[in-house]
């Protein structure tokens, strides 16, 4: 049931208008970072800002084209886009060329293209068209395998490029998935192993096993509501770990506390289960296997951490945990980024009159760190209203998103909304000392084809589609 | 369409997502608001403000003597530097006057300066004294873009020791390329002492971080100080120099070219080390060190020409002893071996010279007399030994101990830059005679240490540092300790053997005692080296020299029990090494055992001395 519909005066003007504004204000931060003295014009196309200009023209074209194409395309060829970039994923990986240690661009002549950004737009694409199927419902073991396919296939090919700023972006889609009705204990868990893997890093192991005993015991309070059984359930913990504690002693062997209290729980869980099944008390598995999680869990985290991240990425999480100092390299990056905005102040310094990101202090100005010239040179003012705009730009993409009719153009929207955030938060975050250095860009703002043209097309999808919802009847 | 009347059960949750985009849009406008607003860490009052890294340059390690007397210090210099992006104009005729410096000299730095970098800094001005220092220092407020940087300059305490010490340069663009420690503008040792323990002598630079102000003052220290490196001061170094001994040598050379080596047999330490003409080592410090060098490069005399360790003479009879130790080692030659001489050596037509003496002499007294014809015959028994097949061996077999005293090969010193010398190989005698062309009889000449060889005057102490020791040597070595955690180089501790026995070398050491202590009238040709009380154990030496007079030379050591000097002196165009080799020696003995002279009247004698030098006459194996 569809009827035919101007899509140009559909078309959601205020967010085109918006986008205008976001990646105008990157050209000129573009231009002001790697302005120099010896290049007056601004259509100098030897520099980065008048080579910006030519992706933005460009991009414009493509938003066109997004525009005419027909809105049932990008549903039915959703699988086969994914695939397509599936296969320049791996071709990549085989025929790339390495910059900056990642190898994750093609190029061509004297072009360079980076797939992971457009893999992106495919992955939102497929995950909207298998979550709006009719027969899929999305709290059963069979969808989470499906969406943790969709997801996990690219982001895992990305890292394989070393990119592991892009392939974090895809753990972002969880906003979708939670908009789309996960379960919240799906979430919970997942919250609490991130938790979880950040205590263990900063906190002892010893530490970590008392917080996780506390925890349990509080929600069996919550859950049973009876003081007495969980009295005698700390009552039969302290004991063994006392007489554990105490043969330790007198035969002197050495173990550490965290192994007694280990092996006192150990003991432990088999009495509790044993009064459980007499008493018939309820939820004690449960917790018993949350218990042993979060054991095994603190134990992973120390593997994972030494033996799956690279040194820097070490050093990155632990300079932000203030584990690591490390004043000359990332904590020198971050510190430089974090004078250049602060320097500032209220006002800025005013266009071109930035010192710090001309000065070289500041790295990768006019990419990752686009946000210190913006900082410094437009003051708090600026970056105010820099980071109102995309919360504004945010709001109001899911604000379309829920107007849609079709459940597609719906979780397609969020999948927008999702990965533009996941962007903004970990660039601002990390030029602010607030996110370990991630090297994502910054959408519209950072200088980059690839980076400009993905966006963009993530975007006027998502407008083209909203264009023609009222094709859709209700 | 059915699906899209599904009942949206979810749709609540869109609120949850808004409010996290929202509260983290909130968080980073608070942060945001933090460091650009409030924290006043992070702001800079204004705009041209920057952070301003000064390098810390530390102290150069200073250099002791080896009684612990401080032979070379530091004095506080500074380099003008200047930051041209941070320039303003300024009243250049001011800037002028306190600098002392031309209006051509500011535009043309200025210039160079832009040319290296425009945001870095480079220097602008090279060793600013204190006294400008100070004058500046107040004024600096008005040059933004200015700021001074200190630096220490080397000072001697003496004017001696100027190849020992070695001194300090500027790097050059290749050490900036290969060693990124380095960066333009630093200072490395660049000879002597100060190249080989260059990286003891120089620290650990270190780096102030600081906020400067648009008056281009220091507000003080960045993020307090956590960003700062601190110097690390160099370790300070003893020597094994002693430099009242190396001022007496180098007094003794002032009229005369050619060096003196004096080693401590028992450790190889070098007491002193003179090579003449020299030149006093604060010539080349600081902003006269360019046009001072210049000025010494061009010297015909060629004063910065270690001669101690770079020049090569031929041994001339010194290295008698050494054929006779060899002879002995190899049984063909034994104390009683006596020979005739008629005041020469004739073989199939070829003669080579001797001197008049009694005949015919044994071994000892072949030494103390030193008889050409006598080691003649030692050499060509040594090559002529029916054990070997052929010259061919036995000559390998004689250069092996030849090599084995340190002759034709690096000694490994602590000193970059010694010579190999020359020792000939059988493939050199190939090429000149053809593989079955010679014989004994062609290589004569190395018999009493002319020909092909080729020594340095420290190979020559150190031989003379073996034989005191009776068959082995200490590697020479100029430092004695590196203060800090530091020891010396293994090899130095280690003792080097010749594959001479012990028990020969008291024969030669016998003839060397007698060379200097026989009686009047006996033949002794180094009684000018006897000093009274102490048994000095010598030989002499002359090098043919083709460009003029011969070379003058003399080893020694002393005393003949428990050696404590041994030494070796060259005089170019001095002559019989009796005339001023062997009095040169016997004075620096003296004065390094006794602290004082017994006959006044030598000293007078080698301090007078004139020896006729031109350009031509001069000339040595280089």
């Amino acid at each position: 049931m569809q009827r035919r519909v101007n899509i140009w005066s559909n078309i959601d003007w205020l967010t085109v208008a918006m986008y205008l504004v976001l990646v105008f204000l990157g050209w000129i931060n573009i231009y002001a970072a790697v302005y120099n003295e010896d290049h007056h014009s601004i259509f100098d196309f030897s520099q980065r800002y008048g080579k910006q200009l030519i992706w933005i023209a460009a991009a414009l074209v493509i938003a066109f084209i997004v525009f005419i194409i027909d809105i049932n395309f990008y549903s039915y060829f959703a699988y086969i886009v994914y695939g397509l970039m599936i296969f320049l994923l791996i071709a990549v990986l085989i025929f790339g060329k390495e910059v900056h240690g990642a190898k994750s661009w093609f190029e061509i002549g004297r072009f360079r293209i980076q797939p992971a950004e457009f893999a992106k737009i495919a992955t939102a694409l497929v995950l909207a068209r298998y979550l709006s199927s009719y027969n899929v419902q999305i709290n059963t073991l069979k969808s989470y395998l499906r969406v943790a396919a969709i997801i996990l296939i690219p982001s895992l090919l990305i890292l394989l490029q070393n990119d592991t700023g892009s392939a974090l972006v895809y753990f972002v889609f969880i906003l979708v998935l939670y908009r789309e009705g996960i379960s919240e204990s799906i979430l919970l868990l997942g919250l609490f192993v991130v938790i979880l893997f950040i205590l263990a890093l900063v906190l002892e192991k010893l530490i970590i096993i008392f917080l996780s005993i506390a925890i349990v015991f509080i929600i069996f309070w919550f859950l049973n509501r009876r003081l007495k059984n969980v009295g005698i359930g700390i009552g039969i913990l302290f004991l063994t770990s006392a007489v554990l504690y105490g043969i330790n002693e007198v035969l002197s062997m050495g173990l550490s506390y965290y192994y007694i209290i280990l092996a006192a729980l150990g003991i432990s869980g088999l009495v509790y289960t044993i009064l459980a099944i007499r008493y018939k008390i309820k939820n004690v598995a449960l917790l018993l296997v949350f218990l042993i999680g979060s054991v095994l869990l603190t134990y992973s985290v120390d593997h994972v951490f030494n033996n799956f991240l690279e040194p820097h990425q070490q050093k990155r999480i632990n300079v932000v945990l203030g584990l690591e100092s490390d004043p000359y390299g990332v904590e020198y990056n971050v510190n430089q980024s974090k004078i250049a905005i602060g320097s500032g102040g209220l006002y800025g310094k005013g266009f071109l009159r930035g010192t710090q990101t001309k000065f070289d202090f500041v790295p990768e100005q006019s990419t990752d760190f686009i946000f210190c010239t913006i900082g410094e040179e437009w003051g708090f003012m600026g970056t105010f209203f820099v980071v109102s705009l995309f919360v504004f730009f945010l709001y109001r993409l899911i604000g379309i998103a829920e107007r849609q009719r079709s459940p597609f153009s719906r979780i397609y929207g969020y999948g927008v909304v999702s990965v533009l955030f996941f962007h903004i938060v970990i660039n601002i975050g990390m030029t602010i000392g607030l996110v370990p250095v991630i090297g994502i860009p910054l959408p519209f703002f950072s200088y980059g084809g690839s980076s400009l043209w993905a966006f963009t097309i993530l975007l006027f999808i998502f407008l083209r589609l909203d264009a023609s919802r009222l094709e859709l009847l209700k | 369409m059915l699906h899209s009347f599904i009942v949206d059960s979810f749709a609540n949750r869109r609120h949850i997502i808004r409010f996290i985009i929202i509260l983290i849009g909130l968080v980073y406008i608070v942060k945001l608001f933090v460091i650009q607003v409030v924290d006043s860490t992070y702001k800079l009052t204004a705009s041209s403000n920057v952070l301003r890294y000064v390098t810390q340059f530390p102290a150069r390690g200073l250099i002791y003597d080896r009684e612990g007397k401080l032979l070379v210090y530091n004095e506080a210099a500074y380099d003008l530097m200047v930051i041209p992006r941070q320039l303003e104009p300024f009243d250049t005729t001011e800037f002028c006057q306190i600098l002392d410096i031309t209006k051509e000299y500011v535009d043309e730095a200025l210039r160079r300066a832009k040319e290296f970098s425009v945001y870095n800094s480079s220097i602008f001005l090279k060793q600013v004294s204190s006294k400008t220092y100070a004058n500046l220092q107040e004024k600096l407020y008005k040059y933004p873009g200015f700021f001074v940087q200190a630096r220490t300059l080397r000072k001697y305490t003496l004017e001696n020791g100027a190849h020992l010490l070695g001194y300090v340069g500027e790097v050059n663009n290749k050490i900036i390329e290969s060693n990124e420690y380095y960066k333009s503008g630093d200072y490395i040792g660049v000879s002597g002492i100060e190249q080989s323990y260059e990286e003891y002598l120089r620290g650990q630079k270190g780096v102030n971080v600081y906020l400067v102000d648009v008056h281009n003052r220091i507000q003080g220290s960045y993020a307090n100080g956590r960003l700062d490196r601190k110097a690390k001061v160099g370790s300070n170094i003893i020597s094994t120099i002693d430099s009242d001994l190396q001022a007496y040598g180098e007094k003794l050379m002032r009229n005369k070219i050619g060096s003196i080596v004096a080693i401590e047999p028992s450790t190889g330490e070098i007491l002193a080390l003179v090579s003449s003409p020299t030149y006093n080592p604060e010539l080349l410090v600081g902003r006269i060190r360019t046009k001072n060098y210049v000025t010494l490069m061009s010297d015909t005399l060629k004063p910065l020409f270690n001669r101690a360790l770079m020049a090569q003479y031929p041994p001339g009879s010194t290295f008698k002893v050494v054929n006779a130790l060899i002879g002995m080692q190899e049984k063909t030659l034994f104390p009683y071996t006596k020979y005739e001489c008629v005041g020469a050596y004739y073989s199939r037509g070829l003669r080579v010279g001797c001197h008049f003496h009694r005949s015919p002499l044994n071994l000892i007294e072949s030494i103390q007399m030193s008889c050409n014809t006598y080691y003649c015959n030692v050499f060509r028994s040594i090559l002529d030994n029916k054990k070997y097949p052929s010259i061919r061996e036995s000559f390998d077999k004689w250069r092996e101990y030849i090599m084995s005293f340190g002759f034709g090969q690096y000694l490994n010193s602590d000193f970059g830059n010694e010579l190999k010398g020359l020792v000939p190989t059988k493939q050199t005698y190939d090429r000149i005679y053809g593989e079955n062309g010679w014989r004994s009889l062609t290589l004569i000449s190395m018999a009493i240490g002319q020909g092909e060889l080729g020594t340095t005057p420290l190979q020559m102490a150190n031989m003379t540092a073996a034989i005191a020791n009776r068959g082995y040597y200490y590697t020479p070595h100029v430092v004695e300790e590196i203060e800090g955690d530091f020891d010396l180089d293994e090899r130095f501790y280690q003792k080097n053997y010749t594959k001479i026995d012990s028990n020969y070398f008291e024969i030669v050491i016998e003839g060397m005692d007698l060379a200097v202590n026989g009686e009047p009238g006996s033949g002794s040709t180094a009684r000018s080296a006897q000093i009274p009380e102490i048994t000095v154990c010598g030989k002499t030496g002359t090098a043919e020299n083709p460009h003029g007079k011969d070379h003058s030379i003399f080893i020694a050591f002393a005393p003949k029990k428990n050696p404590k000097i041994a030494i070796a002196v060259y005089i170019e165009n001095g002559g019989f090494g009796s005339t001023w080799a062997a009095p040169t020696a016997k004075l620096m003995i003296e004065e390094y055992l006794n602290d004082s002279i017994s006959v006044p009247w030598w000293e007078e004698y080698v301090l007078n001395a004139e020896i006729n030098y031109n350009a031509e006459t001069s000339k040595h194996m280089e």
